[in-house]
């Protein structure tokens, strides 16, 4: 690329120094195909902006906060009532702090179904990936803080669900919470990790994703299932200012819309947080009711089994050894577009019937008596669970005639529905002693 | 720019002999290894300073609380120590248990509901009856305990030291010394 430069640089802009900064960062001139907005849909943009909201905010938030228990909750009821825009301040932090989720979420999405994630760009799947990973142990450890009823019990439930992991459980617990239970050391602990080391390496981790992109020659160049990869370089356009303007864009809309949410919609508080008193249901963060679902339906060893090969096998899906690559085709191709609809309809099909019947119908460990549960609740369902991906991913091959990547992908797609329909089914779904009920 | 064919290939420069590559070469090898050590004393040092404080000493002392006289318990009651984050159980027979308010699925605080003698943990519907044990999942395990002793006709619960188990059996139980 560099190559190129001297034979086809456009007449010298002036710049002014802000702009010189933000270049610095970037390539002098970008594919033109990736500009379309249909490619990113701005994801990455928008997550770079609510991170550094997230920054200022908090940096703000961090001059009102007292981060012990007998002072917690109050200094930031002194911050929503006592200080000018105390409360807008709170609210944009919690508005971003949720969306931010959502958006890497997509954004991930975006990259993956994009093909995104071939050579060259495999390390940086992993380091976005870590990226989400912090942005959701931020939200967990910002969940706390507010010392209210439902940071209390919330982070008293995901800290339990550790407990059950396989043999550090205990010990890790042990040292999250900085003592038997949760008190004055786990808010001091939390505290710690909210306000320094998660903002640390999220900054680090994202100037090396931006290096990354950079490094692999920009983003995917986008083409439909049936076009060619071009050989020819792509045409380019100067990055200053059709890239920037874009971007300022997309930037301008995310603050306007985490404004709007901000003016429009308080940020949570309720009771002080009474360590005598759990609420009636206690339900984790909506980012981790995925976990506390599938903590209903398994063995908890068994759940974190599960959760733990869905992680691992998410960061080494770039590692498989694929025949083609086909970046920029969305879905990977047109059998890949099929068998990923197929997939997200069976996971849609699937999981909802599977919690429903066993929530009401099937009840494995009446059914095997003098079974430890391990066996009934564990090595069942999860046997159980690895015959329909397994069972999945043969049908892909067999029926659809699908190469491994689109296999891969439709596995991959069943999964993420599967999740999110459980997800839904905890925030939603459960009432009263966490018992299905119907929320409309 | 042509690339330009005359460009020799990267390699060694042609000065260096055989000793000067391996004294660089266990020159780097030191290097690293002493960077490495550095790196694991700081990591240690990092890690023996967030280990939370092991229960002991002190603490272990004034974790011994009296709750009260023995007679102040009727049998078949349950009394709740709030501070303590325990129940004095005395069953109908006369035999003493503390057992630990934490549910043993995930921490909530568990209420004892007079009406149905019954624990019930308000956050997913587990269950326990009298005794800790379990009669209704998603908890696994029978409520935690604590030791408990009785001096001079005075209850004393140790809530420093929580005691794991998987149900009930009578030899957890206290009974007060025959007179
Ligand atoms: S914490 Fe008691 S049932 Fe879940």
């Amino acid at each position: 690329m560099r190559a190129m430069t001297p034979a086809t640089d456009p007449p010298q802009r002036r710049l002014n120094p802000l702009g010189t900064l933000v270049l610095h960062f970037r390539p002098r001139r970008v594919a033109e195909k990736t500009l379309r907005f249909t490619l990113t849909w701005g994801l990455g943009g928008m997550a770079a902006v609510l991170v550094t909201f997230q920054l200022f905010t908090g940096i703000l938030l961090k001059f009102a906060y007292g981060p012990v228990p007998t002072q917690a909750y109050d200094s930031l009821v002194r911050l929503q009532e006592g200080f000018l825009f105390g409360q807008l301040v709170r609210n944009i932090h919690f508005w971003s702090a949720n969306l931010l989720v959502v958006v890497v979420c997509l954004h991930g999405l975006r990259v993956f179904f994009s093909g995104g994630f071939h050579p060259p760009r495999r390390l940086n799947w992993v380091v976005g990936l870590s990226l989400f990973i912090l942005v959701l142990a931020s939200n967990l450890t910002g969940y706390l803080l507010p010392w209210d009823q439902l940071a209390y019990w919330a982070t008293t439930i995901c800290v339990g669900m550790l407990e059950y992991i396989p043999l550090i459980g205990s010990r890790l617990q042990r040292i999250v919470l900085g003592g038997p239970q949760i008190g004055p050391a786990t808010l001091r602990n939390f505290f710690a990790m909210h306000t320094a080391v998660f903002p640390a390496l999220i900054v680090m981790l994202m100037a090396f994703h931006f290096w990354r992109v950079r490094k692999a020659g920009g983003l995917v160049i986008p083409r439909s299932p049936a076009e060619e990869p071009d050989d020819k370089p792509p045409a380019l356009v100067p990055t200053h200012p059709d890239l920037l303007l874009r971007e300022a864009a997309v930037a301008l809309a995310t603050i306007a819309g985490v404004l709007l949410l901000s003016l429009l919609y308080d940020a949570p508080m309720g009771q002080p947080a009474n360590p005598g008193l759990s609420p009636n249901p206690t339900k984790a963060p909506w980012y981790f009711a995925g976990i506390q679902e599938l903590l209903m339906h398994f063995h908890p060893s068994f759940a974190w089994l599960i959760a733990a090969a869905l992680t691992f096998g998410t960061f080494y899906l770039p590692y498989l050894d694929y025949r083609e690559a086909p970046a920029g085709v969305w879905f990977a191709s047109t059998t890949g577009r099929r068998t990923a609809l197929v997939a997200a309809l069976a996971a849609a099909a699937v999981t909802p019937l599977a919690v429903v019947l066993d929530e009401y119908a099937v009840d494995f460990s009446a059914m095997m008596p003098g079974w430890p549960q391990a066996f009934s609740l564990g090595v069942v369902p999860m046997a159980l669970f690895i015959a329909v991906v397994v069972g999945l991913y043969i049908l892909m091959a067999r029926k659809f005639r699908a190469s491994r990547l689109e296999s891969v992908q439709a596995t991959f797609v069943f999964l993420a529905a599967g999740w999110v329909i459980l997800t839904i089914t905890c925030v939603l779904f459960r009432g009263q002693d966490m018992k299905l009920r119907w929320p409309f | 720019m042509e690339p330009s064919k005359t460009m020799k290939p990267k390699g060694k420069e042609p000065h260096q002999t055989p000793a000067q590559v391996s004294r660089r070469c266990f020159l780097n090898i030191l290097w690293t290894a002493l960077g490495l050590g550095a790196l694991a004393e700081f990591l240690w040092l990092a890690f023996s300073f967030l280990r939370p404080a092991e229960p002991g000493g002190e603490s272990q002392a004034n974790a011994i609380v009296p709750v009260g006289p023995l007679a102040s318990f009727e049998p078949g009651t349950v009394t709740a120590f709030q501070k303590g984050e325990f129940y004095l159980v005395r069953l109908d027979d006369g035999g003493l248990i503390a057992l630990s308010c934490r549910c043993t699925h995930l921490g909530c605080t568990v209420p004892w509901v007079e009406k149905e003698k019954k624990f019930l943990c308000p956050c997913h519907a587990s269950a326990f009856d009298i005794t800790g044990n379990v009669i209704n999942s998603p908890a696994a395990r029978a409520l935690d305990t604590f030791p408990l002793s009785i001096e001079n006709n005075i209850v004393k619960v140790d809530t420093g030291r929580r005691i794991k188990r998987s149900g009930f059996n009578p030899e957890q139980l206290v009974y007060p010394p025959k007179i």
